[in-house]
């Protein structure tokens, strides 16, 4: 039995997984998870993640969640190039530092961008609140200014000369707020340059493929269907406002 | 051989510099690992409630202002999951804690990586709403923020038992791990405040006494000795006329 990706490249943790296996030429079967179709809440999916999240992963009987877990377990598992995990103990760290800090940084902040600027006005028109976006909107800022003096100072990479599993983990959730239609690159030269490193160390066309369904948002929610959507609406009010 | 005069020779290069508040549920996990699994370090206090991490001289030392922080030799070192994986890697700690095994290996990830978001996102919350917030705006946090914070950690809570423990012992199994400490240094957060997590829930009750056996009680009591007493804490920062200072970090870091 191939190994099974349960994805949905709307979720930034799903493309890092994605741009990983692909990278790496791992055989793996795409099982779709539509999340705006709510797919994630069915009996299904129920038995694959409790959590309902994606991605999740299953190596036959064993089933797993979390990006970072994934991915780990996939390098070992596949023997991928050392420079994503490294085994040098302190470059490894410095992956580990990135991965752990991430979670409730750049990840929650650029997540809370998009639903701001974009799913919450277009698709459950709920007017945001100008202070909400302005703090929102600074809050990104103040991680992507520590991504540039912290984690990336004057490397090429956040490890050092090679990308690793902290760079592909930054760019996805980068992207999200970009898919909203805002460009955190610009007057960011530092980190336009490390994007352009990461976007050639993946290869372009994967990069793109990976992000296409992200940067063309703004387009999607013109013609999607918000009602799926309005069950949640509490919930995510209540979660990103 | 003479060495340059005042300098001397740096025999222990195995000895770490662990910078840790034991008020924080991070800084726990790392003090508890350090000490039961018997490495070396040298313990450096940084005085939070004293807003030490504000400091110039600690800003040298991380720019990101918190705790836990690993110095070792040149090596400088944040986020205690990235310390507990360097430390278990450096100083060969029992298999158990980290297993090389790949599956149980992931099963610790998966744990680690779900709680940022889950368990310690509302377990500090909770903290910080019946802890702090009284103190910083003169009056009870709002109850509809509570009660969500309360939900919240809820639903952490039921995953946690139902996903994570299971019917096993331990998080991964037989044997308790890095994601066992992780876990509960954060449940005993929101029960410093006085508000008791294991109410109710006497499967996640028997895992907090195996874990607190295992890493032996004394110890655990002490890591836990400044949390269970989070009561002074108000009285602590009125004394070290801290209020106004911290009050709009704070209230930027819990709205």
């Amino acid at each position: 039995m191939a190994l099974e990706l349960y994805l949905d490249l709307f979720s930034q943790p799903a493309r890092s997984v994605y741009i990983f296996a692909k990278i790496n030429n791992i055989k793996f079967d795409f099982k779709k998870i539509t999340l705006f179709a709510g797919e994630q809440y069915g009996d299904e999916y129920g038995k694959i993640n409790m959590m309902r999240k994606v991605p999740a992963m299953r190596d036959g009987e064993f089933y797993l969640a979390e990006s970072i877990a994934i991915m780990m377990y996939l390098s070992e598992k596949f023997q991928t190039p050392d420079h994503w995990y490294p085994t040098d103990i302190q470059k490894r760290a410095r992956v580990n530092e990135y991965l752990s800090w991430q979670h409730t940084a750049v990840r929650m902040h650029g997540t809370r961008v998009f639903w701001l600027r974009l799913m919450i006005p277009k698709m459950l028109g709920e007017e945001v609140p100008k202070d909400k976006m302005a703090a929102a909107l600074e809050d990104l800022d103040g991680s992507l200014q520590l991504i540039e003096e912290k984690f990336l100072q004057d490397r090429p990479f956040i490890a050092g000369n090679d990308i690793s599993l902290a760079d592909l983990v930054a760019i996805v959730e980068i992207m999200q707020p970009v898919g909203s239609g805002l460009d955190v690159f610009e007057k960011r030269p530092k980190l336009s340059g490390w994007r352009n490193r990461v976007r050639a160390a993946i290869g372009p066309e994967l990069f793109d493929e990976a992000h296409q369904i992200i940067l063309s948002a703004q387009e999607m929610v013109k013609s999607m269907d918000g009602s799926t959507l309005q069950p949640f609406k509490p919930k995510i009010l209540r979660l990103f406002l | 051989m003479g060495l340059p005069e005042g300098q001397t020779l740096q025999l222990d290069t195995m000895t770490v510099e662990l910078f840790l508040d034991l008020h924080s549920q991070p800084c726990r996990a790392v003090y508890l690992f350090a000490k039961k699994a018997n490495i070396p370090f040298e313990y450096k206090k940084v005085d939070l409630a004293s807003g030490e991490q504000y400091g110039e001289e600690f800003g040298q030392i991380s720019m990101v202002r918190k705790v836990p922080v690993l110095r070792d030799g040149d090596f400088i070192l944040t986020e205690s999951i990235a310390i507990l994986m360097y430390l278990a890697e450096k100083f060969s700690t029992p298999d158990h804690w980290y297993p090389a095994e790949s599956q149980k290996r992931a099963r610790v990830n998966e744990y680690l990586s779900w709680q940022h978001k889950a368990i310690r996102e509302s377990g500090s919350k909770i903290f910080w709403f019946r802890a702090m917030v009284p103190l910083l705006t003169g009056a009870p946090v709002d109850q509809e923020r509570m009660d969500s914070a309360v939900e919240d950690l809820t639903s952490s809570l039921t995953i946690f038992e139902e996903k994570f423990l299971q019917k096993t012992s331990f998080i991964i199994g037989q044997d308790i791990s890095l994601a066992d400490l992780v876990a509960i240094v954060e449940l005993m957060q929101p029960v410093g405040t006085g508000l008791d997590v294991f109410e109710g829930r006497p499967l996640l009750g028997e895992w907090r006494d195996r874990v607190k056996k295992e890493l032996g009680e004394s110890l655990f009591d002490e890591a836990h000795h400044v949390i269970m007493h989070a009561h002074t804490l108000p009285q602590e920062l009125e004394d070290k006329g801290m209020l106004e200072f911290l009050k709009p970090r704070l209230k930027k870091l819990f709205n």
